[in-house]
């Protein structure tokens, strides 16, 4: 499968996990929830490794709970990684102070800070993949309209979400097209990426004019109409709350380090 | 004769860039009435049912589609009494599942959940969907999402339907089936295609158009077994009238 074909495939099944369980939990309540998680882990000193490897928890019981796939979530994660550890690789150069020792081996201060950047980055993009899997982007923009976020932005959120899935499978049937045409060729040859770009773009907006066309002729004005679904008011307090308190304690008390110390 | 659906009177339209596509149209469709609307590539079938819907505006003429005048101000009413049923259905089916894009048009209407599942339910019957109704659109096979797209419409009760080449990449049997679906709904219909055959078992009347007028107004059949005239404007006799 194509690295385009398997994008799409991202997207459908995003698409799919949010009608996989019907959550009693209102999305706004998964959308704050989310935000506090990561503005909780975003707040942990960088040598905090401790505190901040606790905060696991909350993911490992939201992927067991909504029955997330480990492979797609390494398969979002990697970029991140990627991305997180070329910011970070400076560290353990710039800042060689010992933090812990034992014989030869040695851990610096710097080290450390890495690992802390590495975990932020792979927790905030996880708690994000888990929202997006388990609410789905109608479902955030529906929260968002809730919290009063002007129709406006909610609507450019929205229609980007759809723009991206019509651009891929325009980059899809131009990419096939070209490769029936171009047998042994890998990629697109730098003399056509200028044509390849523009008709892209022209093909891609012109479908997406299409669609919108459609979504005008069947009463759209800008407002958000997702399903009223009947939400439990307690339940969505419930996780909340919940969540709250479990995250205000893994921030404040190193539960790893205390479970350890038990032993 | 039934109340007109649609009236047209002189109209033309060219495109900004000055090509000229309709010039003085006049035809009108009365209630539950079906009417062909053929013609070679170009002629401006597709122009024309995108005026009826106000998604191309600058024509001069008249156009009142139930009642209304097509202008900004009527669009909403307009597009309330008259479904569009586009040619792609990859255009027409944007959300994730038959029954979140079924249910797009009530609910933007302000129906209730109750309503909406309701008119969803009696759509999705009418094209035979009832089942596929949690199916995911990604997983549908062209001509259930044909069908499906026409659901997005019926759900809506339109009073007037327009489809743009409803038949285009169906097999013959998905094509039977939107042929009984079509007859099966008692609203008045225009239909634009080029396939001839489905023309023949789903409208009485037929409009011809060529460079973007009028050639012929008239019964189907008369039209269609004119093998001058289909020659003459770029067709030819429907298959199912050659072997007769």
């Amino acid at each position: 499968m194509s690295k385009i074909r398997g994008a799409i495939h991202g997207i459908h099944r995003a698409d799919d996990g949010k009608n996989r369980k019907e959550s009693l939990v209102h999305p706004l309540s998964r959308v704050l929830v989310t935000f506090f998680y990561v503005l909780t882990v975003v707040s942990f000193e960088k040598y905090d490794l401790y505190r901040l490897a606790g905060m696991a928890l909350y993911l490992l019981v939201l992927g067991l709970w909504d029955e997330i796939s480990v492979r797609d979530m390494f398969g979002r994660i990697f970029p991140v990684l990627l991305l997180t550890g070329m910011v970070g690789i400076a560290n353990p150069f710039l800042d060689r102070e010992v933090y812990w020792q034992t014989g030869r081996f040695i851990i610096t201060r710097g080290m450390v800070s890495m690992v802390t950047l590495l975990l932020k980055g792979v927790f905030c993009v996880t708690a994000s993949y888990f929202l997006m899997m388990e609410t789905g982007m109608e479902g955030i923009c529906y929260s968002l309209r809730c919290l009063h976020v002007p129709k406006e932005f909610v609507t450019v959120v929205l229609l980007i979400y759809r723009y991206l899935m019509v651009l891929l499978k325009e980059v899809e049937r131009m990419m096939q097209a070209y490769k029936l045409r171009a047998p042994g060729q890998r990629g697109v040859h730098v003399k056509a990426w200028g044509a390849f770009v523009g008709q892209l773009l022209l093909r891609s907006i012109d479908r997406a004019e299409t669609v919108y066309e459609s979504m005008l002729l069947r009463g759209y004005r800008g407002e958000f109409t997702g399903k009223n679904r009947a939400w439990n008011k307690y339940a969505s307090l419930c996780y909340v709350f919940i969540w709250t308190a479990v995250l205000i304690c893994l921030r404040t008390f190193p539960v790893f380090q205390a479970v350890g110390n038990l032993f | 004769m039934g109340l007109n659906k649609i009236e047209v009177e002189n109209l033309s339209f060219s495109y900004p860039n000055g090509n000229r596509v309709l010039t003085d149209v006049s035809f009108s469709v009365t209630e539950g009435e079906s009417v062909g609307l053929i013609g070679a590539n170009g002629v401006g079938k597709s122009t024309l049912l995108k005026l009826f819907v106000g998604l191309i505006d600058g024509y001069q003429g008249k156009i009142r589609v139930d009642g209304f005048a097509v202008e900004k101000k009527n669009l909403a009413s307009v597009r309330k009494s008259a479904g569009y049923v586009f040619q792609d259905s990859d255009s027409q089916l944007f959300l994730a599942t038959v029954y979140e894009d079924v249910a797009f048009g009530p609910r933007n209407y302000g129906y209730s959940e109750e309503e909406v599942e309701r008119q969803v339910t009696e759509a999705l019957r009418k094209v035979h969907l009832e089942e596929l109704k949690d199916r995911q659109i990604y997983r549908m096979s062209g001509g259930q999402k044909k069908l499906a797209s026409l659901a997005t419409i019926l759900s809506m009760e339109p009073q007037i339907m327009l489809l743009d080449e409803p038949s285009i990449a169906l097999d013959p049997g998905n094509r039977r089936n939107l042929i009984h679906i079509l007859n099966d709904i008692r609203v008045a219909k225009v239909i634009a295609s080029h396939d001839l055959d489905m023309i023949l078992d789903t409208c009485k009347r037929t409009v011809l158009l060529f460079n973007g007028k009028i050639v012929r107004d008239g019964r189907t059949e008369d039209i269609l077994r004119d093998k001058q005239l289909l020659e003459e404007n770029g067709l030819e006799l429907p298959l199912g009238l050659q072997r007769r």
